[in-house]
Parts: structure tokens; sequence; C-alpha cells
């Protein structure tokens, strides 16, 4: 048997491309990834925050719809969500084991990742253009 | 799955179990490793105030002085203050988890710098933001 030393897929396997680690590390890296990310944006959301401290409404929405600030946002929300959805998403793997629970949750945690994703998304999109 | 037989005397409860978290003794890397998890699940939750925040800002003057008087509430500052503390104590754990990615850091004492590293910069930091917070108003 002819063993290809670049990959770890065996031989059957790649033929039919149904190796059991097709996805199975996707959420592995995606929450690196977004790791990565977020340690840059946190920092840039961290001042946002801070830049805020003491503003009226009107100088607050003024500030959050500066393009520089709503892009920034934008990309720590959906970065953000992302990686929490996968995070809690392990918290789940690992503790909940009772089967109907178990995919309540999943559903559950997939659906509030979805909303304050879009909540936010919403949210400064308005501020932006409104 | 099947059904184990954990009663006392049966063959199952005589064989060997894996070892349970519980029997160990505390290290601090194994509690840095509990509270990233639990930094993480705080701040899953904590979306839903940068949420309130960000609608009540798009709204309307009204749902902003709702959302701002809650903030500026004694409940409100400390709610912020641990979302802060945990917002940083996450990253640098994360930090840290990036560095034993790279395959570095897994040795005995820099674990512990790692670990006690990612303890007191977290707290540093969130300080220092409220520190800046205050000289900011």
């Amino acid at each position: 048997m002819a063993h290809d030393r670049a990959t770890t897929r065996t031989a059957a396997s790649k033929v039919r491309f149904l190796g059991a680690a097709k996805t199975g590390t996707q959420d592995a890296w995606r929450v690196r990834v977004t790791s990565v990310a977020l340690a840059f944006l946190t920092i840039a959301f961290v001042w946002i925050v801070l830049s805020l401290v003491g503003k009226d409404y009107a100088s607050a929405r003024a500030f959050l719809a500066r393009p520089p600030v709503a892009i920034l946002l934008l990309m720590f929300i959906l970065s953000g969500v992302q990686h929490m959805k996968i995070g809690m998403q392990a918290i789940i793997d690992d503790y909940v084991h009772a089967p109907h629970l178990k995919d309540a949750s999943l559903l559950a945690n997939l659906f509030f990742s979805f909303a304050i994703g879009l909540a936010c998304v919403y949210a400064v999109l308005k501020l932006s253009f409104a | 799955m099947a059904e184990v037989d954990l009663r006392p005397g049966s063959l199952e409860s005589r064989r060997p179990l894996s070892p349970h978290l519980l029997i160990y003794r505390p290290t601090l890397t194994m509690m840095m490793s509990i509270a990233h998890r639990i930094t993480g699940a705080a701040l899953y939750f904590g979306t839903l105030l940068l949420a309130w925040f960000l609608i009540a800002a798009s709204t309307d003057a009204e749902a902003f002085a709702i959302v701002s008087s809650f903030m500026n509430s004694l409940v409100g500052k400390l709610i912020l203050f641990a979302f802060t503390w945990a917002l940083f104590h996450h990253l640098l754990g994360g930090v840290r988890h990036l560095i034993w990615d790279s395959g570095h850091g897994f040795a005995y004492p820099q674990r512990e710098w790692l670990a006690q590293a990612t303890l007191i910069g977290g707290a540093l930091l969130a300080a220092g933001v409220w520190l800046l917070a205050f000289w900011a108003r």
C-alpha cells in the first residue's frame, strides 16, 4: 500500500473523501483565529468605551457614528460572537450530557449568539446611518 | 449507551476508573484554566450589556438615560468592573494559550510565570482602565 507522507488521510477515505477529520478541527482553528483578532480588537473596544465615559447623549451618538469607531465595533462584535459561540459549545459538550437538554442547550447557544450579534450590528448600523 | 453496574461488589465497580479532576491537589495552572472558562462564560452573558447599551443609544435619549443611570449606579459599576477584569483576564489567558499553541512555555518555571502574569496582569489592566475612566470624566 502506497503511503502519502504529506497527509494523514487513509487511502480509502481519500478516494471516497469520507475521512472522519474533514471539518472536525474547524472550531478549534476558528476559535484561535478569532482570538488573535479579538486580542487587538479588545484594545480598540476598551478605547471606545473609555471615550464614551462622561459623554451626553448627543456626543455619545456622534462618537459611535464615526466610521473608525463603528467599523471597529462591528469587527469586535462579529469576531466576538463567533468566538463565544464556539467557547460555550465546548462548555456544553463537556458538562451537559442528557440528550434533550444537550440539544436544547446547543440550540440556545446558537440562537443567543446570533441574536446578540445581529442586535449589536443593527444598532451600530442604525447609529451610523440614521 | 450500555448500563454500567456500579453497585458495591459488581464486576464494574472493581475495575480501575480513570482519575477524576477532584482527586488532584489544586495548582495555580489548574485554577487559571478553570478561571479562563468561567471568565469566558461570564463575558458571554456580559454581551447582553453591550447589546443593551448599543440598542439604547440607537433608540432615543430616554432609553440612553436608562442604560446610563444603570451603568452609573453602584451595582452597574460593580458589574462593569467585573466585566472589565474578566475581559482582561480572559484576554491574557488567551495569549497564554496562543503561546502554548506555538509549543513554548510548558516547562516548569515558565508555566507558573505565565499563570502569575495572567493573574496579576489582568487585575492591573482592569484597575488601570478604571483609573483612566475616573480621570477622563
